[in-house]
């Protein structure tokens, strides 16, 4: 799960790392900005950042004014630098040329950074275990640095059982060139990142950047949490920091069904049992020529109603002209199958093209479901067959 | 011969009371799976299927019954914990059926794998099959035929698939292991490469990945520099797009990295031969048996 860059922070918070002060608007109506504004009075000016699952935001341009995602503007202009982000859609590097609408800004405060450092904990499939990356180039795309000076990245494993050690930290401290009082501060932001990053069951926590400033402060200026899905139901408090509107809202309505669905630009939704064979399926469609509309995996215990609800789903998108199930039944049985998929066609009184590829268990009584359903469902037992006959179709 | 398991494999099941316990135990024993004791804390005493007898600890199981292998089919919230007790007490295989185990209880696990008697398989695997000697899983038991080609992969549903396009061109199956869709996970395709190409019964070698990671490219590496056999390889994912987790937990190109394109183009150079879609996968396994 993704979280927005203050939600990040305010869980970064509750183990007393430092950051600047902030503040979560989430309208945009002037007594709702007056009272955002009421902690930063003192100051000259504010940082006003838009909310949204992507990076890239102080580069990104909104397309309706030109504006930037990220804006550091005397505490007057507040108000303005607000206003041209709600409701508007920033297109960064990482957003696609579609951009994302604005629907939450935060109003940071602003402070006097005096050199910027990059710091990320994740989990490294290779290694198999956490690491720690540091760079002493804050404020740049961890990948290009990598690629231009691999010498200003530190890449530090950390062993489970043992979590992240001082020295570790103080590795990461010479890196960035921080002596005395400040490179103490560092370690100990350093061993509370990692103990977040545990307690959090994070898969991504990226700190760019991690700022020293002239008061002495190590500071977390910026914030990317990733949380792991499968440890959610250890954590039934995160479940309010989902943004629904992050997502496409037919994921949203496949989450609840409990199907895994990813949409995608194509017209041929498919309908597959088993992650693997679900992505396989969108590529033989690309292989002969199509372009699928959607990954979809109904599981391998799948039940008729849910059969159904990804029917539903699939022909919510109305880019797509034809749909091909393949279902390869193990523990799913391919009659229970037929059933939901003929219940479902008559349901929606369905006038697209629908190839259906069954193999496995209960496979000839499926096979006579769909015949007597006197459906024009067109069945198909060769894959290669199938998949290309529904490509044919769609054209 | 088979690799992992074979007919003399005395298997334990932890979670064997569960609904999906006691189906998937029961079509094991149907398959001829010699199941000795199961295991489920609080369960202790009970007996299912009319003779397997439950115990409350692996420990109190392997005294009684003598295991040399433990099947994995607890809840995602309890499974990590279940390996754990299985490493404690010497089991020397462990599969590890369940998906959804937190990542971070994983890495925990991998570390306690290190220097212990324990293989894992998986978890997020459907299991071991050696057709005809032993099923260690939930593939379906009816497409499978004995025979001389090995399968590795990290998908359940995919694997079958290859297995039917074997079966159906009347090539069997020495083994077939599902190493587990998961980021974290015990035995790697490299562990699984090794033992076919020491294993006397296994003429070809199947390899079957998906986007996400760099595990197919490490074991092109090793299957240019020490394999002897014919491998046939194909990798799911081509179609799909970047930064989106499709399906299995490690199925995810982040950046630049992870791509089916990367993959492929590792394993032709390590000279397997490619399937160009997933119904060609048994055929490029002859093309590859062909290629002498």
């Amino acid at each position: 799960m993704n979280l927005h860059e203050y939600q990040a922070k305010q869980l970064l918070a509750n183990f007393g790392l430092d950051m600047p002060m902030g503040v979560c608007l989430e309208d945009n109506n002037p007594d709702s900005i007056a009272k955002a504004l009421v902690p930063f009075q003192t100051h000259e000016n504010v940082v006003v950042k838009a909310q949204i699952h992507a990076g890239g935001r102080g580069k990104g341009v909104f397309t309706e004014n030109g504006q930037h995602g990220v804006q550091v503007v005397p505490l007057n202009q507040a108000e303005q630098a607000i206003a041209s982000m709600f409701g508007n859609t920033l297109v960064t590097k990482q957003t696609g040329s579609e951009g994302k609408r604005v629907r939450k800004v935060y109003l940071t405060e602003a402070i006097s950074v005096e050199k910027e450092f990059y710091v990320s904990i994740l989990i490294d499939r290779t290694q198999q275990c956490p690491v720690l990356i540091a760079s002493s180039e804050g404020g740049c795309e961890i990948e290009e640095v990598a690629q231009k000076s691999p010498d200003a990245i530190l890449k530090l494993p950390i062993d489970p059982l043992l979590g992240l050690r001082p020295f570790q930290a103080r590795k990461v401290c010479y890196l960035f060139g921080l002596t005395d009082e400040l490179a103490q501060r560092c370690v100990q932001t350093l061993l509370k990142l990692y103990q977040a990053f545990v307690k959090l069951d994070a898969s991504l926590i990226e700190i760019n950047p991690l700022v020293s400033t002239k008061e002495g402060r190590i500071c977390l200026l910026d914030a990317k949490v990733q949380l792991d899905d499968n440890a959610l139901f250890r954590h039934p408090e995160y479940a309010a920091l989902d943004d629904p509107y992050e997502k496409d809202p037919k994921e949203v309505e496949a989450g609840e069904a409990k199907l895994n669905y990813v949409a995608l630009k194509g017209n041929i939704a498919c309908l597959v049992n088993g992650a693997g064979l679900a992505m396989a399926t969108m590529d033989i469609i690309q292989h002969f020529g199509g372009k699928p509309a959607n990954f979809l995996d109904v599981g391998g215990g799948a039940k008729q109603e849910q059969i159904e609800a990804a029917f539903r789903i699939i022909l919510k998108d109305p880019n797509v002209k034809g749909i091909f199930i393949n279902i390869f039944g193990g523990i799913l049985k391919c009659d229970m199958l037929a059933q939901g998929v003929v219940n479902a066609a008559h349901s929606v009184q369905l006038k697209l093209p629908l190839v259906i590829r069954m193999k496995g268990t209960n496979v000839e009584i499926g096979k006579q479901i769909l015949k007597d359903s006197g459906l024009p469902l067109i069945p198909i037992d060769d894959l290669a067959l199938a998949a290309q006959t529904i490509v044919d179709k769609v054209k | 011969m088979s690799i992992f398991i074979d007919k003399n494999t005395r298997v334990l099941v932890q979670g064997i009371t569960g609904k999906t316990g006691l189906f998937h135990s029961k079509q094991c024993l149907d398959y001829g799976t010699n199941i000795v004791a199961g295991v489920t804390p609080g369960k202790g005493g009970q007996k299912v299927h009319d003779c397997i007898p439950v115990f409350n600890t692996v420990t109190e199981a392997c005294a009684a019954t003598h295991p040399n292998a433990s099947m994995i089919l607890v809840p995602p919230a309890l499974a990590a914990d279940s390996i754990l007790e299985a490493i404690d007490a010497g089991i020397p295989l462990v599969v590890c059926i369940t998906e959804g185990i937190p990542t971070q209880d994983m890495v925990t696990v991998k570390r306690k794998l290190q220097g212990s008697k324990t293989r894992l398989i998986g978890a997020n695997s459907p299991g071991l099959m050696a057709p005809g000697k032993c099923k260690m899983g939930i593939m379906p038991a009816s497409i499978h035929k004995e025979g001389s080609i090995g399968i590795v992969s990290r998908s359940g549903t995919l694997t079958y698939e290859a297995v039917w396009q074997l079966t159906e061109k009347g090539y069997g199956q020495s083994t077939t292991v599902g190493i587990g869709g998961d980021p974290i996970i015990g035995t790697t395709y490299i562990d699984v490469l090794k033992a076919f190409n020491e294993d006397p019964q296994t003429e070809g070698i199947i390899l079957i990945g998906e986007i996400g990671g760099s595990a197919e490219e490490l074991a092109a590496e090793y299957i240019r520099e020490h394999i002897k056999k014919p491998v046939a390889a194909f990798i799911g994912g081509c179609s799909a797009p970047a930064g989106k987790r499709m399906g299995h937990a490690g199925a995810i190109i982040s950046g630049t990295a992870g791509t089916a394109a990367s993959k492929i183009a590792a394993l032709k150079a390590a000279g397997a031969e490619i399937a160009q879609h997933p119904a060609d996968i048994g055929a490029a396994m002859i093309r590859a048996l062909n290629r002498k």
